[in-house]
């Protein structure tokens, strides 16, 4: 496969970083959030025009620094990394447009704190897409832990500072205790922690080894809420809404369930994984976390909680597809990263909407909210139908390929149990449809004109809406890049 | 080339120097010790480019032959520790300024004396390649240090007596083995001694001197259980005192340690010949769990610190006697990480004690707005403590691990691991209360508004270089080991 040499991934990765002594420096708001949008629209575009290259099977490459002999902190940008980076680039510059609503709407303290944190952890986010080896892999993902510490507890209350805790305990207390001893034990073995499309611990490996490794990363990279390690996620609700938005339904927990697919891709190889029939194991802890996880949602009354359980299912989705080893079923994960991120993100973005706008967090207040946020309501159904999977939303697509790797697969407990666990999606989801649309609020004093949250809301949740329904009609970009890696992984 | 002589002997006049006109003229005192500290600084640095360019250094102090005279002996591995002593004391020495200025206005010329005289004796003992030579050195160190500590708060002088007692034993039991030493080889240089020991091994003579020396060093060094002097000591310690003992210290008497293992004794005889090696790693699980256990249950950032110092100190004997070559990467680049990145969390710790605040944790609340560039050097401090990359602790860490991960020590792998998951818990908590906190009232005369009121320019810059330091030798810590630490490990060592 062709490699080129360049600056470029280097650039994408540290532009937000370079952001910040400039906020730091801003007085005023304006200025500092101009400057947020130049960066997020540099990087997006950086990132972009490396898409091309990537298409065509090419891989670029970013030698930084060799840190530990034979292992270098090193940028590869391939058509996973591409896939991930492109979705939370693009992202970032809609969420920032949100968060100056949702931060001014509810005049928020400390926000350039909040912006300078949010461009960290996108600098993280990117360098994990563009890792070439595990080790850089583990620096941008305690780097992503620590920055988004912050943007978690940024109300500095006592339920901040519980939550924090518990996020932290979880995140980095994982990470250190599993992900660092499988890393070293892994160079030790191997004499290196590059990504390779056959592994890297060669095919002689045993089963009690490989299968420790295995539950080490899955377990270790605990940002993607594999349960039992999941319960961080649903603390981490108490964040401003557009940090759970772009962080806790796309950059952080993605991160985790890239860093996995990482992992299992290209550490411990699909061939060995394959011989060894270990990913099966991993395959019954994602269907066992997205059907509880389903069951749990259900039942919250928090719609930002209710949300969170949903997401935790859904990151279980895209395990699924990596554990299970077929290619199809790859290309149904990876692309699930990116038709979550739209589906899930606008969710976020109505839920903050709705807040900002009449103050409302539980389900149970948002009877005949529609009518009111009709905008607002018909955006939660459109990213409701794409978490759902239902088409002509792009969670079809995605969905549609996980169905038809556990096919290729012939798994076919895990269709079955991801056909139910769509049932139980669409069954937390659409009560609250009806219930803002269908059910006329008791108390008729209310006035019923239109009341919707201000429009740096509303137009960034517009085009995450959007971008759900235009990526079922073109997801070819996404697929292509999973095509492509799926290619390279399973030869042909 | 002189430079092995005048290394020592600068600063030793130097202090002499600044005894005398200290008298006379208190604002001489800093400059001089800036200019001794500054040379010995410049000669660590050309010694280290001399090791790497032409080989290893000898010096014959006024010409005598060993074993008659005293002999420097200068390889990587002390050219290494030169630099991080000389360089340590002094950024040390303007960071903590405006300190000393302000608390010893004056006593200036005592504490210069004493500070370099300190450093003196501490670039000695790295140096010199005779025994004896060692412990007169060691004592120089030592007593200048006791003097140091007692110059802090009121519990000061009991906390330096504490130490005095335990320091003498220890710097006794190191005396006693050298003179068993000398009993059986007739010989106090060590490389003669080293030529002569081989016929011995089997001696029981020779083992007491090696097991005497071990436990007199383990003392100093602070090795747990024998720990017990070190917290009281730094923490009462005046801040500019606790921020050259704490790094340096330690750190020197790990180098002793590895010097006697590598250069008098050989690492067969330490780690084969005695099947020692896995019970020292043992210990050295006790320690650091002990050490992190013992830090979990204090409530004052000082104190906290000096426990983690405990523990850091145990996971480089640890690393040193697991006898591969991974490991001892590992115990002697983190003399030279932890010297730095305690150096960083102890000058936050002193500049934060300089703007009057308690250092309890009770009163470290709203310290995120009130000294943020202050926070953000304990913050890369406490990250490197923690092993996070790309700072350096990281990257020792990960040789130390590797190093257990070969030996099969598995108790020593989890140990690192546990010890780092306390270290988070530790800087985090400690994070928490500066984070959420509202300003502390309990030492009076602070506004609890929002203006900041950080720490002057001079303490600030000093900090914030260190911390910087932190990351850019975590970077090129490949360099580090390549060029220089791998050749202080004995070919012979796999």
């Amino acid at each position: 496969m062709p490699v080129v040499v360049s600056v470029k991934p280097f650039f994408a990765v540290f532009v937000s970083l370079f952001l910040v002594p400039v906020l730091l420096s801003c007085r005023s708001p304006n200025v500092r959030e101009a400057w947020t949008f130049v960066a997020a629209a540099v990087k997006f575009l950086l990132i972009l025009s490396m898409l091309p290259e990537v298409m065509s099977g090419t891989e670029i490459v970013t030698h930084v620094a060799e840190v530990l002999p034979g292992l270098e902190i090193k940028f590869r940008v391939d058509a996973l990394g591409m896939l991930f980076a492109l979705v939370s680039s693009f992202l970032w510059i809609v969420t920032t447009a949100y968060s100056i609503g949702y931060m001014r709407g509810l005049a928020e303290h400390s926000q350039t704190r909040y912006f300078c944190y949010f461009s960290l952890a996108l600098s993280a986010t990117i360098g994990v897409a563009f890792s070439a080896n595990l080790l850089t892999l583990y620096l941008f993902y305690e780097m992503l832990s620590l920055a988004t510490y912050p943007l978690v507890t940024h109300h500095q209350d006592a339920e901040a500072r519980s939550s924090g805790r518990k996020y932290l305990l979880y995140i980095l207390g994982t990470s250190i205790a599993l992900v660092l001893p499988a890393m070293l034990i892994c160079y030790n073995l191997s004499g290196t922690l590059e990504f390779s499309s056959k592994g890297i611990l060669g095919m002689d490996a045993g089963t009690p080894l490989v299968v420790t490794l295995l539950l080490m990363f899955v377990f270790g990279f605990a940002k993607a809420a594999v349960m039992p390690l999941h319960s961080w996620l649903p603390a981490a609700m108490v964040a401003p809404t557009p940090v759970s938005a772009l962080l806790h339904a796309v950059a952080v927990v993605k991160v985790g369930a890239f860093s996995i697919l990482r992992a299992v891709t290209g550490i411990l190889g699909v061939d060995l994984l394959r011989n060894l029939h270990a990913g099966t194991i991993v395959c019954v802890l994602a269907s066992a976390t997205f059907l509880i996880a389903s069951l749990i949602a259900l039942s919250q009354d928090g719609l930002k909680r209710r949300l969170a359980f949903s997401t935790i299912g859904q990151l279980s989705y895209i395990v699924l597809g990596v554990a299970l080893l077929s290619p199809k079923a790859l290309m149904g994960g990876a692309v699930h990263i990116a038709m979550h991120a739209f589906g899930k993100i606008t969710l976020f973005f109505c839920a903050g909407a709705i807040f900002v706008a009449g103050g409302k967090t539980r389900v149970s207040e948002l009877t005949g909210i529609g009518i009111r946020m009709p905008f607002t309501m018909a955006a939660f159904f459109l990213g409701a139908m794409s978490v759902i999977g239902l088409p002509p939303t792009g969670g079809f697509i995605s969905k549609w390929y996980l169905v038809l790797g556990t096919l290729e697969a012939k798994q076919w407990v895990f269709l079955v149990a991801l056909l139910a666990s769509s049932l139980l999606n669409a069954a937390y989801f659409l009560p609250i449809v009806y219930r803002a649309f269908f059910i006329v609020p008791e108390e008729t004093s209310h006035d019923v004109s239109i009341h919707e949250a201000p429009p740096w809301c509303l137009v960034p949740l517009g085009i995450t809406a959007a971008g759900s329904v235009v990526l079922f009609f073109y997801p070819e970009v996404f697929l292509g890049l999973a095509q492509i890696a799926a290619e390279r992984l399973f030869g042909g | 080339m002189q430079a092995p002589a005048l290394l020592v002997t600068v600063p030793l006049l130097g202090a002499l120097l600044i005894s005398i006109t200290g008298r006379l003229n208190r604002k001489v005192c800093f400059p001089l010790a800036a200019v001794s500290l500054g040379v010995s600084l410049y000669l660590s640095i050309l010694l280290l480019f001399a090791v790497l360019t032409e080989g290893e250094v000898f010096y014959k102090m006024g010409g005598w032959p060993p074993p008659w005279g005293i002999s420097y002996h200068i390889d990587h591995l002390n050219a290494l520790v030169l630099v991080v002593v000389s360089l340590v004391s002094f950024v040390n020495l303007p960071a903590t300024y405006r300190y000393v200025h302000r608390d010893f206005a004056d006593r200036t010329g005592p504490f210069y004396a004493l500070y370099v005289l300190m450093v003196a004796g501490l670039l000695g003992i790295v140096v010199t390649g005779d025994a004896f030579n060692l412990y007169v050195l060691l004592e120089i160190a030592a007593l200048t240090g006791y003097a140091l500590i007692a110059m802090g708060e009121a519990e000061a002088p009991l906390a330096s007596l504490n130490y005095v007692l335990m320091g003498t034993i220890g710097a006794s039991f190191y005396l006693l083995g050298v003179g068993y030493l000398y009993i059986v080889t007739g010989s106090l240089n060590m490389w003669d001694i080293a030529s002569l020991l081989p016929n011995l091994y089997q001696s029981k003579a020779v083992f007491a001197a090696f097991a005497i020396m071990m436990i007199g060093i383990w003392i100093k060094m602070a090795f747990f259980p024998l720990h017990a002097w070190l917290p009281r000591a730094y923490v009462y310690a005046p801040s500019p005192v606790s921020s050259l003992v704490a790094p340096l210290v330690t750190k020197v008497m790990v180098y002793v340690m590895i010097r006697m293992l590598l250069s008098v004794f050989t690492p067969d005889f330490a780690f084969s010949t005695l099947e020692l090696s896995r019970a020292v790693v043992w210990l050295a699980v006790v320690a650091i769990v002990g050490a992190a256990l013992l830090a979990l249950a204090q409530q004052n950032l000082k104190k906290m610190l000096a426990y983690v110092i405990v523990s850091e100190v145990a996971y480089m004997v640890g690393g040193a006697w697991l006898g591969n070559r991974a490991g001892l990467t590992g115990s002697i680049l983190h003399i030279s990480n932890d010297a730095l990145m305690t150096l960083c969390v102890f000058l936050a710790a002193g500049n934060i004690a300089y703007k009057g605040r308690g250092l309890d944790f009770s009163d470290l609340g709203g310290l995120f707005e009130k000294m943020p560039f202050t926070m953000a050097g304990l913050l890369a401090g406490a990250l490197s403590i923690i092993g996070v990359p790309p700072t350096c602790g990281f990257f020792s860490k990960w040789y130390l691990i590797s190093g257990a991960i070969q030996a099969g020590h598995y108790g020593f792998l989890v140990a690192l691991l546990f010890s780092s998951l306390v270290h988070t818990v530790l800087f985090f908590r400690v994070i928490e209360r500066c984070y959420f906190e509202p300003v502390g009232q309990s030492h009076g005369g602070h506004s609890s508004g929002k203006a900041m009121e950080e720490a002057p320019l001079s303490m600030v810059i000093p900090l914030l270089l260190v911390a910087v330091g932190l990351i850019v030798l975590g970077i090129y810590s490949r360099e580090l080991v390549v060029n220089i630490i791998q050749y202080a490990v004995p070919a012979s060592m796999v």
